[in-house]
């Protein structure tokens, strides 16, 4: 039995440590908001947060997660209230949908990080986020626009 | 229970059997007389089903049943918006889920309940606004009973009929009252310039359920005492399995059994990865006999050798042949595609409850008709013993047009006795996908003494995908319509054209991928095209122009598309190349700008002027075309399947690559304003890229490029 953090409640999974913390947040546990993509870290669909740090939660053994905070899509708020989730429904980035919890997760991570991305930290920090449908010039607006929610928001 | 993939649980209560009326020339499915279902208790209270799209709770909430599977394009929002332009309700105040498979459901222009094609639109066009106007009408004639004066006396608003003496009726009110009256057959539309809501953007209807994780796609179906299963499949094209050995595989934890299927071995277990690992620890001897000489060399010389023969004429204008044997100058090329995977990010899955009596299927699919019979004959069941539940599509792109991934979801559920969840792996998805046909043109112009092009002719080769998916829907000696999409539609102002197509099968199963033969043979013609303006000595956009004088909407948009692209400008590095097409009813033309870098071309920008007609929603006109681009764009950089000794050599992201977040280049899109009807958007863009971007690196180069993808290239 392991017990581990997610969205600020405790959980109690049993399950084999080797398991990949997506199938235990997907199957276990019900959280269905994260995405399966690859399996093998290479397109960010199962971006989670790890005390606030954007991990692949497919290739991350739910053992290593210890006494971390995980944060998934279901934890960002409770109300589609967080500036990035604000943002993504004002410039109407998702198509399908199916990458974008992970898209949010790590553009969190990155405003969180570094409130006033530019371009170029944008690339470094969205690029392994794979989105089929090409939602990235969206994506790229809304960083922006979440940036300044967020200020306005502190200010 | 979260396994409803849309808002609410309305509809399997509340469908019902629809007839057909005859409307405007249109079948209209609607369902009126004698069948509305009443007394259907909820939430919303009593429910009125008014037609096959439309319910209406006694407390006026409303709910529309989208026939057309979401799988980003926008149908959710779209077609909501069309019966609500004509019911006169704000469309965000309609709850949305998805239809059940039912014959009212059927896409006129595909013939079956099926979204593809960029059809959904254009079928849904007139068929939903007058869906909508009967139902408006219906609810005005119950409420001028009831206050005992004529229908054309009162008028609606928000949801309500208004008197005109002020008196109201919600909908809700008026639904039941409604549902008995004659269907109105005399319906008059609003003219565009009344429009509330067509043709202005608002935000999609779907877009909070993607922001919080809540929408549910197939991979998040959950059933009560569901389990999951993996499928091992054969590693090679057409294999088949000769013997396997399971019981290391049934010793793993949670394994609950192994089941032999028509598509391979299904483990299942108490969770995904669990099936997995057992998955991995199956001994299986797989027969690869029946591909094991097939590989792209093979397979390339097969469709040259195909090549040789005349094809099945597509197009015939004048004596193409003979005015190129007279012809003062002739220009010849070949031309060679790769085959391509669909990728969805969302890998194939499905889940099925069989019972003794009936089976449930949740699934992402774009075709509920074939899931319905394909789920059917793997259970054993009448097709309408199966209920097809759609969830939204994590891509569709038209991999899901095809039903393979669903038996052994069926037989495994059967065999186990309970809800079992059947998903592939990314390496699954890459290895057994359905590929874009490979294929292999020749085309050649012919020019007269005075320079003027008096011929074209396009000879194509490749396999037919709807022979394959539609048996029997390609007669013999026939054209596959899907095999000569953008050359039979050859828009350029030449006496003598022929365009005519081999069909040849290359061993292995080729799928509809978004714009299907338009991204074929759009790269090929609009290649081709600058090809013959420079032998002409002419600027490739002068030489189109000319060329397109009688084609107003092909003219509109290259115009627009030269102008905002700074299209003969001269900045040193900066190289441009245009293409143009016509598609699904949409017209389109494309400048992508670039630069050389290390030998490599750099794509800076691509602008795109779209002539659609009507825009439904501009925003998703303008998303659908920037997706388009990008998903064309990762073809024309890096897509390639390669088969060798049967195998297919790519499986994830790593060798199949798509375009990222730092390979975007800026993407223009101009809508021509229209009043034309709507054209279909999800699709025509793709089939641009290449041919732009190949003559913008022709124009850097000089070297033409007549393969793809670029990484077959060295441009230093």
């Amino acid at each position: 039995m392991l017990t581990i953090n997610i969205n600020g409640s405790d959980r109690s999974v049993d399950v084999d440590p080797a398991t990949p913390l997506l199938w235990v947040l997907r199957d276990t546990i019900g959280l269905t908001g994260t995405k399966f993509g690859c399996g093998m870290a290479l397109c960010g669909a199962c971006t989670v947060h790890l005390d606030g740090q954007p991990v692949r939660a497919c290739v991350t053994p739910v053992s290593a997660v210890g006494t971390a905070k995980v944060t998934t899509i279901e934890g960002l708020s409770a109300d589609r209230s967080h500036p990035v989730q604000k943002a993504w429904i004002e410039l109407d980035v998702p198509q399908c949908g199916y990458c974008q919890s992970g898209q949010i997760m790590s553009a969190t991570a990155l405003l969180a990080a570094n409130p006033q991305p530019t371009d170029t930290d944008i690339d470094a920090a969205m690029s392994g986020n794979i989105c089929r449908c090409g939602t990235y010039q969206r994506i790229r607006a809304a960083i922006h626009r979440a940036a300044e929610l967020a200020a306005k928001e502190q200010s | 229970m979260n396994a409803q993939p849309g808002r609410n649980a309305l509809s399997r209560r509340t469908f019902l059997k629809s007839g057909a009326i005859g409307i405007g020339g249109l079948v209209l499915a609607i369902d009126i007389t004698g069948c509305s279902k009443r007394g259907a208790k909820s939430a919303a209270g009593e429910i009125t089903t008014t037609n096959a799209w439309l319910s209406i709770g006694t407390d006026n909430s409303i709910h529309f049943l989208c026939d057309r599977s979401e799988m980003g394009q926008g149908v959710y929002t779209g077609l909501v918006t069309l019966l609500a332009e004509e019911l006169e309700v704000d469309p965000r105040r309609i709850g949305v889920e998805f239809a059940p498979v039912g014959a009212a459901y059927t896409n006129a222009l595909l013939g079956g309940q099926v979204t593809g094609g960029s059809t959904s639109v254009r079928d849904a066009w007139d068929k939903l606004r007058i869906a909508g106007a009967q139902a408006r009408e219906m609810l005005k004639a119950a409420a001028a009973s009831e206050w005992k004066t004529t229908a054309s006396t009162c008028r609606v608003e928000n949801g309500e009929v208004v008197s005109s003496f002020g008196k109201r009726f919600t909908y809700g009110e008026l639904a039941a009252a409604a549902a008995r009256l004659p269907v109105p057959a005399d319906i008059k539309l609003k003219d565009a310039r009344d429009f509330r809501w067509i043709g202005k953007s608002s935000t999609r209807l779907d877009t909070p359920a993607k922001v919080d994780g809540s929408a549910i796609y197939g991979i998040d179906v959950r059933l009560p005492g569901m389990l999951y299963a993996s499928l091992a499949m054969p590693p090679m094209l057409g294999g088949k399995v000769r013997s396997f050995d399971d019981a290391a595989a049934r010793a793993m934890p949670g394994v609950q059994g192994v089941v032999a299927t028509s598509t391979g071995i299904a483990v299942v277990a108490d969770s995904w990865w669990h099936a997995l690992q057992a998955r991995n620890a199956l001994k299986v001897e797989w027969d690869g006999s029946a591909s094991a000489a097939l590989n792209d060399g093979s397979i390339l010389r097969g469709l040259k050798q195909a090549a040789a023969a005349n094809g099945i004429v597509a197009r015939k204008d004048g004596d193409a042949d003979a005015a190129l044997a007279g012809a003062a100058r002739v220009v010849r090329a070949e031309y060679q595609l790769p085959m391509l995977a669909h990728a969805t990010l969302e890998p194939q899955v499905c889940t099925a409850d069989v019972r003794a009596d009936g089976c449930d299927i949740y699934v992402p699919t774009q075709t509920q008709g074939a899931a319905q019979a394909a789920a059917a004959r793997a259970a054993g069941l009448q097709p309408g013993q199966v209920n097809i539940h759609t969830t939204f599509l994590g891509g569709g792109f038209g991999r899901r047009l095809d039903v393979d991934f669903i038996p052994a979801a069926v037989e495994a559920s059967k065999a186990i006795g309970k809800p079992v969840k059947l998903l592939w792996t990314r390496e699954d998805d890459t290895t057994h996908d359905v590929y874009r046909p490979p294929a292999y043109d020749t085309v050649a112009g012919g020019f007269d003494r005075d320079g003027k092009l008096v011929a074209w002719k396009l000879h194509l080769t490749g396999p037919s995908i709807t022979a394959r998916v539609f048996p029997g829907a390609v007669p013999p000696g026939g054209v596959d319509p899907f095999s000569v999409e953008a050359a039979s539609n050859y828009p350029y102002d030449v006496p003598n054209v022929l365009v005519d197509w081999v069909p040849h099968e290359v061993g292995l199963d080729v799928g509809y991928w978004r714009s299907v033969s338009h991204a074929l043979n759009c790269f090929v013609a609009e290649s081709f095209m600058d090809e013959l303006a420079l032998a002409a000595g002419q600027d490739p956009a002068a030489f189109r122009r000319t060329l397109l004088a009688k084609q107003p909407r092909y003219l509109g948009v290259l115009e627009v598309a030269l102008r905002h692209s700074g299209y003969g400008k001269n900045e040193p590095g900066r190289f441009r190349g245009v293409a143009v097409m016509e598609g699904y009813g949409t017209y389109m033309a494309q400048v992508a700008e670039i630069s050389l870098v290390d030998g490599k071309a750099k794509v800076h920008r691509i602008v795109c002027a779209v002539d659609c007609g009507q825009a439904v929603n501009p925003t998703i006109v303008v998303a659908q075309v920037e997706s388009a681009i990008l998903f064309g764009l990762s073809a024309t950089l890096w897509g390639e399947i390669n088969v060798q000794g049967g195998r297919v050599q790519q499986s994830n992201f790593h060798d199949y690559r798509v375009v990222r977040m730092n390979e975007v280049p800026v993407i223009e899109t101009h809508l021509v304003a229209s009043d034309e009807s709507p054209g279909g958007i999800g699709e025509p863009a793709t089939a641009l890229v290449a041919p732009a971007l190949c003559n913008a690196i022709y124009a850097a180069t000089r070297r033409r490029l007549r393969s793809l993808p670029l990484t077959r290239h060295n441009l230093a």
